[in-house]
């Protein structure tokens, strides 16, 4: 009797102390995450300014347009261009850096720590860097062109030309980071593996498709959902190189949020922005689950 | 190898067999040589010309042809900076949030990470896959109604209990460091290190009737030391590079954090390239000091971070 009520204290000891381990942890995921997931439907229903002032609740109309606002829909196409062009060529240039200095070839390390160099500094500093980089006259990528004979690029100039810019400084700072996940997953395999294709005689082509694509989509799929959320949110590159133009050919949604929000010209459209967020959420959403099907059905 | 080794020496025929893979084995390793270094180029030449022009005479700066070095160096361009932006300031601002905001991950992150691994109360999955599943939502869905909770706090700038009245921690370095300060993905981080270490050491430590947070403290977490210090290079980097939340929640020049410093030198109608480039990389330099001082962490903490469960 004595000992089961014990054991009994003892458990609701235990619970206690977890309980209150775990709290601070608890009271800030629910402030800061919860209140703002759900706050984040309620907004959308008011239209209001940034510093909520007057909030007068106007049912769906932000929704309503949402679905009629060509700036946001341009916004969105942009973003699946952006998306279409950064995130595969982001995967394949990284897991081809990967297996690249994933060899005991003296100096590998050297180019690893080289190759994650862009991924350390903030994109801000980097985006700085590619502005004065892609420079329609004293820039050094015109100048080089012109030395070797080609003509200058427009670069962020134009609207041809200025979201595949972009596409290009993103990808150029993000491959490094992916590097490294897929070199953690290329060491982690096995290397009889690899012996037993030599010994049958397999490129290093074939065994690359045939063996390593297979064994690493676990982290290829992590990677790719990861590189595609990101992607949908681009935005402080868009604000140092190009503020969305030009004529909105850069202008991502997240921007366009900030812009109604929080930009100079806000106006009373936080509520509206808030709208226009959920409905992001749900496309990125969307996204995510077509790719994991996509993954399923692959490695079926 | 070790056929071709042996088959070497004994005929003409396979002397030149073994010649011709040799000289296959050297021209692969060049080419791959090639490949590398021209990648290794694409990775650093803007971090050459960005120091190059941060050192350029402003007359040089706008000119053609365009050359490879400086004619001079000059420090005029962060002379510049200094007198321009109030740049102590603005790097105290960044060590504060980021360092504040290293310590409360570090120490609550492990803390609620050690009792979801190693104390086991009731619910401990549950809570601590609700934490997990929120990690795939993106930001962007919370980016306006966190401005609204850190504008609308209780007692805060000015609010009442009710969150009305005042500014709350708008303009305020609060407002950077609070809804950072304790990550999930910190939690997620430290309970992969504090499964790997065996339950009996707490056990044994509790039936000498040791506390629970002595346990943690004096007995786990010198073990996951490692852990710590991966998690704290990537909290740390995170925390520095932050513009975009920064940027909507500080308004006065002298509560701006480094990150937000170029926009002194770069208007919608002219840019400053000098300035520009020697403030990016001012604002660099820490995190590159401790990038090749903590370069395994660095790379520790992007590995482990990708490769699940």
């Amino acid at each position: 009797m004595v000992s089961s009520r014990k054991k009994l204290s003892m458990k609701a000891q235990r619970n206690i102390v977890g309980y209150i381990f775990v709290a601070p942890a608890l009271l800030f995921f629910v402030i800061f995450v919860l209140i703002p997931l759900v706050l984040s439907l309620v907004l959308s229903f008011f239209q209001t300014d940034m510093f909520f002032m007057d909030m007068e609740f106007i049912r769906l109309d932000n929704f309503k347009r949402v679905f009629q606002d060509s700036l946001f829909w341009r916004s969105i196409v942009n973003i699946l261009l952006y998306t279409l062009m950064a995130v595969p060529l982001n995967v394949i240039c990284s897991l081809v850096l990967a297996s690249l200095v994933n060899t005991r070839l003296s100096g590998a390390k050297v180019f690893r720590v080289l190759f994650y160099l862009p991924s350390i500094t903030s994109s801000v500093a980097a985006s700085t860097v590619w502005l004065w980089l892609m420079n329609p006259s004293y820039g050094l990528l015109n100048n080089i062109l012109n030395a070797i004979g080609l003509p200058s690029a427009t670069w962020l100039s134009h609207s041809k030309t200025a979201l595949a810019s972009v596409t290009l400084i993103t990808v150029w700072q993000g491959v490094g980071s992916n590097m490294i996940i897929f070199l953690a997953a290329l060491q982690n395999m096995p290397a009889q593996v690899y012996e037993a294709a030599k010994l049958d005689g397999a490129g290093p082509i074939t065994v690359f498709f045939r063996m390593t694509v297979p064994l690493i989509a676990p982290t290829m799929y992590f990677i790719l959902t990861m590189t595609l959320i990101g992607a949908f949110q681009l935005y402080d590159q868009v604000y140092v190189l190009t503020s969305g133009g030009p004529a909105n050919s850069t202008l991502t949604p997240v921007y366009l949020i900030w812009q109604n929000s929080f930009g100079d010209n806000a106006g009373p459209q936080a509520g509206y922005a808030a709208a226009q967020s959920f409905v992001l959420f749900v496309i990125i959403m969307l996204v995510t689950v077509l790719v994991r099907r996509f993954d399923r059905d692959n490695s079926k | 190898m070790e056929n071709t080794k042996i088959l070497a020496p004994s005929s003409p025929e396979a002397k030149r067999e073994h010649r011709r893979k040799l000289g296959k084995k050297i021209a692969s390793r060049a080419l791959l040589y090639i490949v590398l270094i021209l990648c290794a180029l694409v990775m650093v030449l803007p971090f050459y010309w960005s120091i190059i022009t941060s050192f350029r005479p402003k007359e040089e700066i706008l000119k053609l042809p365009v050359t490879w070095f400086p004619s001079r160096f000059t420090l005029e361009h962060y002379a510049y900076v200094f007198e321009t932006i109030p740049f102590w300031e603005m790097l105290g601002n960044s060590l504060f949030t980021t360092c504040v905001g290293l310590f409360t991950n570090l120490f609550f992150g492990s803390l609620a990470a050690y009792a979801f691994s190693k104390i086991r109360f009731t619910g401990h999955k549950v809570i601590f896959n609700i934490l997990l599943s929120s990690m795939m939502i993106p930001g962007v869905i919370t980016l306006i109604p966190t401005f609204f909770v850190l504008l609308r706090f209780p007692l805060a700038g000015g609010n009442n209990l009710f969150g009305q009245g005042g500014i709350g921690f708008y303009d305020n370095l609060a407002a950077v460091i609070l809804p950072g300060a304790i990550g999930v993905y910190g939690i997620f981080f430290m309970r992969q290190f504090f499964a790997s270490l065996p339950d009996d050491m707490a056990e044994s430590a509790r039936m000498d009737g040791a506390n629970e947070f002595i346990i943690y403290f004096r007995i786990y977490l010198p073990l996951v030391v490692p852990g710590l210090l991966t998690l704290g290079i990537f909290t740390f980097q995170s925390g520095w590079n932050n513009f975009m939340w920064p940027n909507i929640v500080l308004q006065s020049p002298e509560n701006q954090l480094l990150t937000m410093a170029f926009k002194f030198f770069k208007t919608p109608t002219q840019v400053d390239y000098g300035p520009l480039m020697a403030v990016s990389l001012l604002m660099s330099v820490p995190i590159l000091i401790l990038y090749i001082f903590m370069q395994r962490y660095f790379v520790q903490g992007v590995a482990l971070g990708g490769v699940k469960d």
